[in-house]
């Protein structure tokens, strides 16, 4: 089982997801410079954070035409695990990979902080070892992710929101929602479950040196490798 | 536009044995500026210890190099950014983040950590809410976009700064011993190689522009401010670290300051070599003379000296990620510059008569105020009663006032290296991956204190630097300094300067670490006002923790555990946040500063952190006792009662116990089963030290005396502490 980290020009969290992965989970990986992936050499793939062509245009639009993006529909043809975080959400939204698109913080700044997350669903490659409605803590870092979708394609993913932003309790409020998401979305996956995209970090708190006594980032990680095994 | 003098004319004609062309006099110009040159500061800076069996780097260099384990280095350095910043707040700071990350790269190290140490004037004036605005988004989109953490930092606000804000950006970085690449050119034959952004006409004159005082006209000067490409720099930073993994990079070169003048003159002098270049083979962005190439300062530039074995190998890799570079020339064996542009020479020179400066000896003068300042206080003392209302109002202070409306812009844990987050502890704590080993920094410096003395301020900024980063569990082996003051021509400016890096030396001495580098900026002055910045030595400490785990901070951690004071507190008011903000008063004699008992003070606490005696450690700074204990219960959302009569105390009045901002005072929680070894250890170091209360489930913050008490809401607290800053700067006005 071998999980690419793909790497494009601007990436800059491809080294984070790489030492969870590698030396937390002790996960067979590699960083691959998107020009060079290859979707049959990987089960799985991670599209990291950061600013890919310095987020020119839009966050993630000019990744979107790199041709590391027809390898990942092939890789979701064969139902393959694949995860945008945070500037990798915005690349697979951009690719047509997700729905939605991903809007200016309603604060206009960048935000870096830790928020509380309710998990909305469990059918998919990055959240099956999560109980439904569990309550999560995990950092946001960006500008650009407000989660914005028009009614129609609301109504069409409603069965499809992985993370809503909520309070420790799992209250989803306006007030505990940091960017303007629509709905408080925080994370949404694709119609298999197996293309997973959200804001938040999970590679930041996937060690207890750095989250606490809960390393819930972790367990995406786990229910990746769980959702590998099993569809091998 | 030279400001050469008519003796460094002179001094220029008598080097050369000729007259200098005008494109020599321009390389002349910008590197005997006082940016490039340190030419007033240098006999001065050469009072400071710069010595220690683990530093590998030390001042003079892109970056000093310390190392602090096994083969493990840390690079550090401080740089300013305050002329363009002052000018043009967004670029003038996110190039102030370029420049130095470039310098931390240019030594083979890789960047993982940003601090930013900013001085603004009144944040309720329009002028300054512009400035801050404009400064912390630059530093935000430049540092984030670039994935180092900005991780630290400190920041006053104060009249002096209106039109003169200083920007002062300091950058870590680690590497192994064995690829740190110098800053020099070694072998005759290696490929003079420049990578990276286009060469244009932003930034020209930037060194010369930042080596004067600002003036109405300065305004019209924005071309002299460069423009930031982070996603340059980024590719940049990613590229240099691949180059450097082939091997052959034999040398490596930031192109700051000086642009490729400096580069090119001050690597061929650094390795008693020469090169031949010709600058037409320059990528450039617009048509430009040989002149502006020579002297534009355009970022996200480097300058890589290849073994021609590797060109193939280096090139591939820029050309992986897109970069530009062209390949200008040779280094030569006779050090000797010569420039070339289409083949015709048009420079040629010992590049180390540009590189060696004149230095010069400037007068200092005791300035008048001094007298004044140190003035006896006379003020009426708030009746006990008052107490809430008065640590409110400092609370909400913005010298005192949570900083997260900064720090929420700043990407701070990109790099899954930051255990000790901003606003969390007294300073930053960063792993790095080596076992359990990680470094704490932490950047200090009261203005105030140091504009009244400057002697016992620098010596302050010091001893709390170090202070911090022990509080968080690192231990202090290093510094950088980045200086700020007015105009050096000003007797009675660069006095200040002499005072505070004297007050820098002997605190470094006595306490036993050394300076590695720094930064030094002058003219920080308003030609409009004739009112000088009051001078700031930003001191950022480096410490070595041991072991990330037991990092501490200060926030209050369980009910029914004890709260002690470490260190006796003094009437020392003179200068304080309490003064200036509740009474109006901004004289007085600053608090003294004993390296010796500072350094007790540190190898205590690091004992009582490595014996994981401490659930809580802060420092007392700005606003005293009061202030230190209401952050640690704003942090902890815990109440707590505190008995002013047990703190250890030479004062006159409760006013002067809880808002004195006397040094060597560290506050800590203890739990009870732990007291009596917290106690025989602080015995041990002989320092004074008093249980003072307890952590309690209250939502009250109350301080006892005799038989008075004064209770404050912890939420109360937490309104005023956290949402003033913001509050202030997006008031209507």
């Amino acid at each position: 089982m071998k999980v690419a980290v793909l790497k494009f020009p601007g990436t800059n969290c491809d080294e984070d997801v790489l030492h969870v992965l590698r030396n937390v989970l002790k996960v067979d990986a590699n960083i691959v410079w998107h020009e060079h992936f290859k979707a049959d050499s990987f089960d799985a793939a991670i599209l990291p954070g950061g600013f890919s062509y310095g987020d020119y245009l839009r966050a993630g639009a000019i990744a979107a035409h790199s041709p590391s993006v027809k390898q990942l529909e092939l890789m979701d043809d064969d139902c393959k695990p694949i995860l945008g975080i945070c500037n990798g959400f915005q690349i697979l939204v951009e690719a047509g990979l997700l729905p939605g698109a991903l809007l200016l913080n309603s604060t206009l700044t960048f935000i870096c902080k830790w928020v509380h997350l309710r998990v909305e669903k469990t059918d998919t490659a990055f959240t099956n070892l999560f109980k439904t409605g569990q309550v999560v803590k995990m950092p946001i870092a960006h500008k650009e992710g407000r989660f914005f979708a028009d009614e129609r394609t609301l109504k069409r993913i409603s069965e499809r929101i992985v993370l809503r932003y909520c309070d420790e309790n799992g209250r989803v409020t306006e007030e505990y929602n940091p960017n303007g998401s629509t709905e408080n979305i925080a994370g949404i996956c694709d119609k298999d479950g197996n293309i997973v995209g959200l804001m938040p970090h999970p590679e930041r708190a996937s060690e207890k040196i750095l989250s606490g006594n809960f390393p819930d980032g972790l367990l995406m990680f786990k229910s990746m490798l769980k959702w590998m095994r099993e569809n091998e | 536009m030279s400001s050469l003098s008519p003796e460094e004319l002179e001094d220029i004609r008598r080097r050369l044995g000729r007259e200098p062309s005008e494109i020599e006099l321009g390389m002349f110009d910008v590197m005997w500026s006082e940016h490039c040159s340190y030419k007033s500061s240098k006999k001065v800076l050469k009072m400071l210890p710069t010595k220690a069996p683990y530093v590998i780097v030390g001042p003079g260099q892109d970056a000093g190099m310390v190392e602090i384990g096994d083969e493990i280095v840390i690079a550090m350095k401080i740089e300013s950014h305050n002329h363009p910043s002052a000018i043009e707040p967004y670029n003038g700071a996110a190039t102030g983040v370029g420049g130095i990350v470039r310098d931390i790269l240019c030594m083979g190290a890789k960047p993982i950590a940003l601090l930013d140490s900013l001085r603004f004037g009144n944040p309720a004036k329009s002028h300054v809410k512009w400035l801050v605005k404009g400064v912390v988004s630059g530093i935000a989109d430049y540092g984030n976009c670039i994935g180092v953490p900005t991780v630290a930092g400190d920041i006053e606000f104060d009249d002096s700064f209106e039109r003169n804000c200083l920007v002062n950006v300091c950058c870590i970085g680690v590497c192994r011993k064995k690829s740190i690449v110098p800053s020099i050119a070694r072998n005759p034959g290696d490929l003079v190689i420049v990578v990276g952004n286009t060469t244009g006409r932003d930034g020209l004159h930037g060194a010369s522009f930042a080596s004067k005082t600002l003036t109405e006209e300065s305004e019209e000067e924005r071309s002299a401010v460069q423009v930031g490409n982070p996603f340059m720099e980024k590719l940049l930073i990613d590229a240099t670290l691949e180059a450097i993994k082939t091997g052959y990079v034999t040398g490596l070169k930031d192109l700051g300051g000086g642009g490729l003048t400096c580069a090119l003159t001050e690597m061929s002098t650094a390795g008693n070599v020469g090169m031949d270049v010709d600058i037409s083979k320059l990528h450039l962005r617009e048509p430009l003379t040989p002149y502006e190439i020579l002297l534009s300062e355009s970022q996200e530039r480097m300058l890589f000296i290849v073994d021609p074995k590797g060109v193939k190998k280096v090139t591939a890799v820029f050309d992986k990620y897109g970069l530009q570079y062209s390949i200008i020339g040779k280094v030569t064996k006779e050090r000797k510059l010569i420039v070339r542009f289409k083949g015709k020479i048009i420079v040629e020179i010992d590049p180390a008569h540009i590189v060696k400066a004149p230095v010069l000896d400037r007068e200092t003068k005791k300035p008048s105020y001094i007298s004044k300042a140190q003035a006896p206080i006379k003020y009426k003392m708030p009746k006990f009663s008052d107490l809430p209302k008065v640590i409110l109002r400092l609370l909400s202070s913005p010298n005192v006032a949570s900083k997260e409306w900064i720090y929420r812009q700043y990407d701070h844990e990109v790099g899954v290296r930051t255990v000790v987050r901003p606003g969390e502890g007294d300073a930053a704590v960063l792993r790095i991956f080596e076992g359990k080993l990680g470094v704490a920094i932490k950047s200090d410096c009261n203005s105030h204190h140091m504009y009244l003395d400057p002697y016992v301020g620098c010596m302050e900024a010091a001893a709390e630097a170090c202070r911090n980063v022990a509080c968080v569990g690192g231990r202090p082996i290093a510094v950088v300094d980045g200086c700020n003051f007015g105009n050096p021509e000003n007797p009675e400016i660069f006095w200040q300067f002499r005072e505070a890096i004297r007050g820098l030396s002997d605190f470094l001495g006595e306490f036993g670490i050394p300076c590695i580098g720094g930064n030094v900026s002058f003219y920080n002055e308003d030609e409009v006002t004739g009112k000088a910045v009051k001078p700031t030595v930003m001191v950022v400490a480096l410490g070595v923790v041991k072991d990330v785990e037991k990092a501490k901070t200060m926030s209050l951690k369980e009910d029914g555990n004890y709260i002690l004071v470490i260190g006796e507190t003094f009437n020392e008011l003179g200068g304080s946040e309490y003064l200036r903000v509740i009474h109006g008063i901004h004289h007085g004699k600053p608090p003294t500063v004993n390296p010796k008992l500072e350094k007790r003070t540190v190898n205590c606490i690091l004992e009582l952190i490595d014996r994981n005696l401490v659930e809580a450690v802060h420092d007392c700074s700005h606003g005293g006792l009061a202030i230190a204990l209401a952050e640690m219960c704003i942090k902890g959302a815990r109440g707590a009662t505190i008995d002013i009569a047990k703190v250890p105390a030479q004062c006159e009045s409760f006013d002067q116990i809880l808002f004195s901002e006397t040094n060597a005072r560290v506050i800590i929680e203890a739990a009870p089963s732990k007291l009596k070894d917290v106690k025989n250890i602080l015995n041990t170091y002989k320092l004074k030290h008093e249980v003072i209360g307890k952590v309690c489930s209250s939502e009250y913050f109350k301080l006892c005396l005799n038989n008075r008490v004064a209770e404050i809401g912890i939420d109360e607290m937490q309104d005023a502490y956290s949402k003033a800053l913001e509050k202030t700067l997006f008031s209507k006005g």
